[in-house]
């Protein structure tokens, strides 16, 4: 179990340095430097010495590059090119408790919806239940987070006028961007575990169970559920790098001040170093939350072999 | 003792006359010998493994309907701009945000560009990305996967250790970097999106060789003095091409959705070229008050992605029947 841990670490450890290497000679190969004169009005010559020396752009690459990484390593992701006098770390503590609320949310959401839609579809197959929640699975694969939370904009704001459009501020405000982004965990969650539950009910102890007279409701809560949920278990790391890329578009659509807008708003500044900063931290935060869910893996499913 | 008595009738068997001599001969019936050579016949024409899988594919009416929709939208897609008198991007500021009408089908957009054009147009893109991205993907998914299953051993390690280094992060990361470094175009969304989208294909490759090389007609293969490459590209590769393909046919929607969701973030497709992403991004400011600019963009890339992936699920259940859920 350690070994497995350390190497899952060391892994993952690799990711970022690969990640972060890549980001940042790309950030910097672009064409036409952030500061360059044509971008901005006329700038002294002096005046851009000075701003280039400020954000350390004079120095040559490579030492650009290992300032970088040991600052990375203390936890400074550098200074915002568009935003004057703003950290990127600024930008991150501002934006992430924000996102992270809405995403912690819409993972349980699509947990508490997913897991009973996929469980009452699989026990009713082939009745109208199963086709209802597999209509709605197949709904949630196919049209992408943006076209529906904009659909579902246009139908609750604008139509019905039920909910509010943008921003954050009361309970209500949370019901449409929570949506958007859960509902195509749902959908994956519901086919997954309608699936995986199919597969368990053929199992002998199912039959075991129910010969020896329990209620049909504990042998699918009690005993087929414990085994058939273990697939779900291992959707999770996906489904919060799904979250993540999720929130770009609907933190866009809803106007909610969190991370994923920030970099939406640094992509079209084309501001490199808030970019860089929130790449390297998403791919952080991707990383630990696969290297959890790996290990949580391991530790539920006694049969996963640890060195694989 | 049993046991002696059937040993002795063993010892003797071949000089007897066995068993069956002992029956009178008006027992038997003289056998005709053209019915033997009919019952040695296959009376049903033989199917080949494509005309199989058609005849399941064409059971399957979601993915019919699915696959006459992407037909459909194709022919439109290719030939629909040439009938209409507007183009995609020819403005005419005196009849901008038109509602839908029997001039302007979907309507018109601020700057008076008819959106059924547009949509079009966008359809010609989305598809374009779709079938290209996948196309190259499956090449590259091959050859990587091929040559890590058939090899096995360090290059297989090497080659799964880069894998598993790339799908640490999400592949969209990696493609908006790559976007915005090569610029906003078509041929750099599918530069992008060839980096990391192969993975799929290619894991899916390697469990398939590493299964099928130690089968006898590899063997075969190889004792008649094969070499390696023609081993692996004349008879391991044909022999997985249904699982190949239905991981590819995922990878046509996957593609498409990349496109619709970059060109909606602005790191797309660029004005004035419209993609379907960016007609629903176009559509927001004006949500309130011309619904219709965003509605006809966003029908049209849901149809399709339905229809695509109903195709997948056809074709997953026509030529490799054990992934049926």
């Amino acid at each position: 179990m350690g070994r497995y841990i350390v190497k899952r670490i060391v892994a993952g450890l690799i990711t970022m340095f690969v990640l972060t290497t890549v980001t940042f000679f790309l950030m910097h190969a672009i064409p036409g430097g952030p500061f360059s004169p044509a971008e901005e009005r006329k700038v002294p010559k002096q005046v851009l010495e000075k701003i280039e020396e400020k954000y350390g752009l004079n120095d040559p690459i490579p030492v650009q590059y290992v300032n970088y990484l040991k600052n990375l390593a203390q936890g400074d992701f550098g200074l915002s090119f568009k935003q004057r006098d703003v950290t990127v770390n600024e930008i991150i503590e501002q934006g992430f408790p924000v996102s992270a609320k809405v995403g912690s949310i819409a993972i349980v959401v699509a947990l508490l919806v997913g897991i009973p839609l996929g469980i009452t579809s699989a026990i009713k197959r082939g009745k109208w239940a199963d086709w209802l929640a597999m209509i709605i699975a197949t709904v949630g694969i196919s049209i992408p987070s943006f076209v529906l939370s904009v659909l579902m904009l246009f139908l609750f704001a604008v139509v019905l006028k039920v909910l509010p459009t943008f921003g954050l501020t009361s309970w209500q405000h949370y019901i449409l961007p929570v949506a958007g982004l859960s509902f195509g965990p749902i959908a994956y969650i519901a086919r997954l575990m309608r699936s995986s539950m199919l597969e368990v009910m053929r199992y002998d102890y199912i039959r075991t169970a129910r010969a020896k007279g329990v209620h049909e409701l504990k042998v699918i809560c009690k005993h087929a559920l414990k085994n058939a949920i273990i697939p779900i278990v291992t959707y999770l790391g996906p489904l919060v790098a799904i979250l993540l890329t999720g929130s770009f578009v609907i933190e866009r659509i809803f106007s909610i001040p969190g991370i994923g807008r920030d970099f939406v708003t640094g992509i079209s500044d084309r501001d490199y170093s808030v970019i860089l900063g929130m790449t390297v931290f998403f791919g952080a935060f991707i990383v630990v939350a696969n290297i959890i869910v790996d290990v949580l893996y391991a530790v539920i499913d006694r049969r996963v072999k640890m060195d694989e | 003792m049993i046991h002696t008595a059937r040993m002795k009738e063993r010892e003797d068997g071949p000089f007897s006359t066995s068993a069956a001599g002992d029956l009178p001969d008006d027992l038997f019936e003289k056998l005709d010998e053209s019915d033997r050579q009919d019952n040695e016949e296959i009376t049903r024409p033989s199917k080949s493994y494509w005309q199989d899988a058609w005849a399941r594919f064409r059971k399957d009416p979601l993915a019919m309907i699915g696959l006459c929709v992407i037909i459909v939208m194709a022919v439109a897609a290719i030939f629909g701009p040439i009938f209409s008198e507007y183009t995609y991007d020819g403005q005419n500021l005196e009849n901008g945000n038109h509602p839908p009408s029997a001039e302007h089908w979907f309507g018109t957009d601020k700057f008076g560009r008819d959106i059924f054009v547009r949509t079009l147009y966008g359809a010609r893109i989305s598809l374009l990305i779709g079938f290209v991205a996948a196309a190259i993907n499956m090449v590259i998914g091959i050859i990587y996967g091929g040559i890590s299953g058939y090899f096995g051993g360090r290059v297989d390690m090497l080659l799964m250790r880069i894998v598993d280094i790339m799908i640490g992060v999400p592949d969209l990361l990696y493609i908006i970097l790559v976007m915005m470094f090569l610029g906003n175009s078509i041929q750099s969304i599918l530069i992008a999106l060839c980096l990391t989208s192969w993975i799929g294909t290619a894991r899916i490759v390697r469990s398939q060789v590493v299964t099928l090389k130690h089968q006898e007609y590899a063997l075969a293969a190889r004792a008649i003095g094969s070499s390696n490459l023609r081993i692996l590209f004349k008879h391991l590769i044909p022999n997985s091409i249904g699982p190949i393909i239905v991981t590819v046919t995922f990878l046509v929607p996957s593609a498409i959705f990349s496109e619709a969701f970059l060109s909606f973030l602005g790191i797309g497709i660029q004005v004035p070229i419209a993609s379907w992403g960016t007609l629903v991004n176009d559509a927001i400011p004006t949500l309130f008050t011309q619904p219709y600019q965003m509605l006809f963009p966003a029908l049209a890339i849901s149809i399709t992605m339905f229809a695509l992936n109903f195709i997948g699920d056809g074709l997953r259940d026509a030529l490799d029947p054990r992934l049926k859920k």
